[in-house]
């Protein structure tokens, strides 16, 4: 399978009032045809602003630098630097190569428009289309996704939507150039459980049936076992773990991936346990003051003085397709 | 993704009564201000009075009749009485108020079309585009409206056309502040960054997804924008700068009438009494328009 998208090095760097934040450090990936990478990682480990870097929707210098290279591969196989290409270049290759979804349908569509003249937008910016075909093909994504009576729907108000139909929506309005890439940042964690299964199910038909790839945001470990194909675990800007899905699940070599899947809430464990929940001790370290050493070390039951407090650990080769950051993994089983 | 499905576009447009039903509140926050209604009736009285009334009258504005000079009002042919020329004061200040209407109207219309672009340019781009905008909005609205006002009319040839645009000049900065305002918070909502993500260009983001949901306060500028106009004309004019006689003006019959302050109060009142009409109307129309549109400053509940 061919790559489509190549990430090498990504760094953003924001300076604010506070200071300098490094919110993403070193960030390195590929992601193949047809396949779903799942970026997992706690709150502001930096997972939703390598999305954004990606889409360059984070806002110019001097607030905010990206550094890295990330490139990729059109269907005519033309090769696109995504992190230089000119701006107007860019905001073509916004929703008709790549599309995004984002976390809450409730605040993600435009409330003044209606839900179809929001699709005809995205495809009219695309594409050579009378007014009159784009609202056919609205219409028509808005059936493909799954909206029952999806002419009526079209005519709606975001507000008059609930919120599965409205993520349904902003899957129509992403999809509707049929982008190569599909980047879906925490598309289910605002839906109630019974619908966050239904949008999995939607993504993961439209995904077989055209082919794109996928990168799914989540810091839901149920959703990365039922769609990811591959798992990128991110801790503090970086990523510590890259692995196959089975072998991340089953296998893991850092002790923040192998937290992450304890920290999971299961029913007989809880019972076993008297009431508690397993989770990884402390909190993700102020983006201002990270720890010297490795980052995760203040919270690893692993961590010893030597390795883990004096250097921070590069990314080690475990097998094929599987990189961890960990100065003891040889040497520990998590 | 999938071939058109013809049978479900086909379907007749469906009847949804989404916008008045989600307005709809604020409509009836409306019609329960009381002050808004007295305004917008007292708008619609002026307009339509001043439209249609001088075709009614026998008199001509500039119809001198030597033979009744200050004729008080109230009694005899002229209602609202005559100048020192026999001319009727009636007609002269509806005809006025075609001129000072038109001017407050006019220059509402150019200096909210100004203050939205400065407004959203400044505060789409941010930046040091938008800090040079907002420093020029912050250095001309520390002028004195009016000396800016009279320093500008006293360059050029006076006229309706330049008086509406010296006042538009001296109002626009207010309706570009709400603008980049509002602007420079909603450009970080999830909507704009979606909408930004299925690659719509900046002129679009800005007018189509912002510019609609910024409506409301914009309104509420404008109108309070009109009452602005119509007080800085008659500034103008009063001061012999704005629309010069014989074209009447309610500021140049004020000018007018001051000389006969004692001796033909009338002359002064029914033009004060007009310019006040107007320019309560407006502000009122303004508040009530701003309770109703944001319910945050709804006290009457």
């Amino acid at each position: 399978m061919t790559d489509v998208l190549m990430v090498e090095d990504l760094a953003v760097r924001f300076r604010g009032e506070s200071g300098v934040v490094d919110a993403v450090e070193g960030v390195s990936f590929r992601l193949r045809e047809g396949e779903t990478l799942a970026i997992v990682g706690e709150s502001s480990s930096g997972k939703s602003v390598t999305a954004l870097a990606l889409m360059r929707l984070l806002g110019g210098p001097p607030n905010c630098v990206v550094r890295g290279r990330a490139t990729f591969m059109r269907q005519d196989g033309e090769a696109l630097a995504l992190l230089s290409l000119p701006e107007t270049r860019m905001a073509s290759v916004r929703g008709r190569d790549v599309g995004m979804i984002f976390q809450e349908p409730m605040t993600s569509l435009n409330p003044v428009h209606r839900i179809g003249a929001q699709i005809v937008e995205g495809l009219l910016a695309h594409e050579r289309l009378s007014p009159r075909a784009a609202e056919k093909r609205a219409v028509a994504l808005l059936d493909h996704v799954g909206i029952p009576e999806p002419a009526l729907r079209a005519r709606a108000f975001p507000h008059q939507l609930s919120g599965g139909m409205r993520q349904r929506a902003m899957i129509a309005m992403a999809l509707a150039c049929r982008p190569r890439v599909l980047i879906a940042d925490e598309p289910t964690t605002a839906l109630d459980v019974t619908i966050q299964a239904q949008i999995l199910e939607l993504i993961r038909a439209l995904q077989h049936e055209t082919g794109m790839s996928v990168i799914f945001i989540t810091h839901n470990l149920g959703v990365v076992a039922e769609v990811a194909d591959r798992v990128l675990v991110m801790y503090a800007g970086q990523v510590v773990e890259d692995a196959p899905v089975d072998v991340l699940l089953h296998l893991p070599q850092m002790p923040y991936s192998a937290g992450l899947i304890g920290s999971v809430p299961r029913l007989d464990d809880v019972r076993r346990r008297g009431g508690r929940l397993a989770a990884i001790p402390g909190n993700v370290p102020d983006p201002n003051t990270r720890p010297a050493g490795c980052t995760f070390h203040p919270r690893c039951a692993h961590a010893r003085p030597d390795p883990c407090e004096t250097a921070r650990p590069a990314l080690e080769y475990v097998s094929d397709g599987h990189t961890v950051r960990c100065a003891r993994w040889r040497e520990i089983t998590v | 993704m999938s071939a058109v499905a013809p049978s479900a576009a086909d379907l007749p447009p469906p009847v949804l009564a989404a916008p008045s039903a989600a307005r709809r509140p604020a409509l009836r926050r409306f019609m329960r201000h009381r002050l808004a209604m007295f305004g917008l009736v007292a708008i619609i009285v002026l307009v339509v009075a001043c439209a249609l009334g001088p075709y009614l009258s026998p008199y001509g504005p500039l119809t001198i009749d030597l033979r009744h000079r200050f004729q008080p009002p109230f009694e005899g042919r002229h209602w609202l009485g005559s100048d020192q020329l026999g001319r009727d004061l009636l007609v002269r200040l509806l005809l006025a108020g075609r001129i000072s209407l038109t001017v407050g109207f006019a220059a509402m219309g150019l200096s909210t079309a100004v203050g939205v672009v400065i407004g959203l340019v400044a505060g789409f781009y941010g930046g040091w585009v938008g800090t040079a905008l907002m420093r020029f909005v912050d250095a001309v609205l520390s002028f004195p409206a009016i000396f800016l006002l009279l320093t500008l009319a006293a360059l050029v040839s006076p006229g309706v056309l330049t008086i509406t645009l010296i006042v538009a000049l001296t109002a626009w900065m207010e309706v570009a502040r709400v603008v980049e305002g509002q602007v420079r918070s909603l450009r970080e909502r999830d909507f704009a960054i979606a909408a930004e993500a299925i690659g719509v260009s900046d002129a679009h983001l800005m007018l189509r997804e912002l510019l609609p949901n910024i409506m409301a306060p914009i309104v509420v500028a404008a109108t309070l924008n009109v009452a602005r106009a119509i007080l800085l004309e008659s500034y103008a004019s009063y001061l012999g700068y704005g629309i010069q006689p014989p074209t009447p003006s309610w500021g140049n019959m004020l000018n007018n009438a001051q000389e006969y302050l004692t001796s033909a109060p009338w002359l002064a009142i029914f033009p004060g009494a007009v310019i006040t009409l107007a320019v309560t109307g407006f502000n009122f129309l303004g508040d009530g328009l701003r309770d109703a549109l944001d319910p945050r400053l709804d006290v009457h509940r």
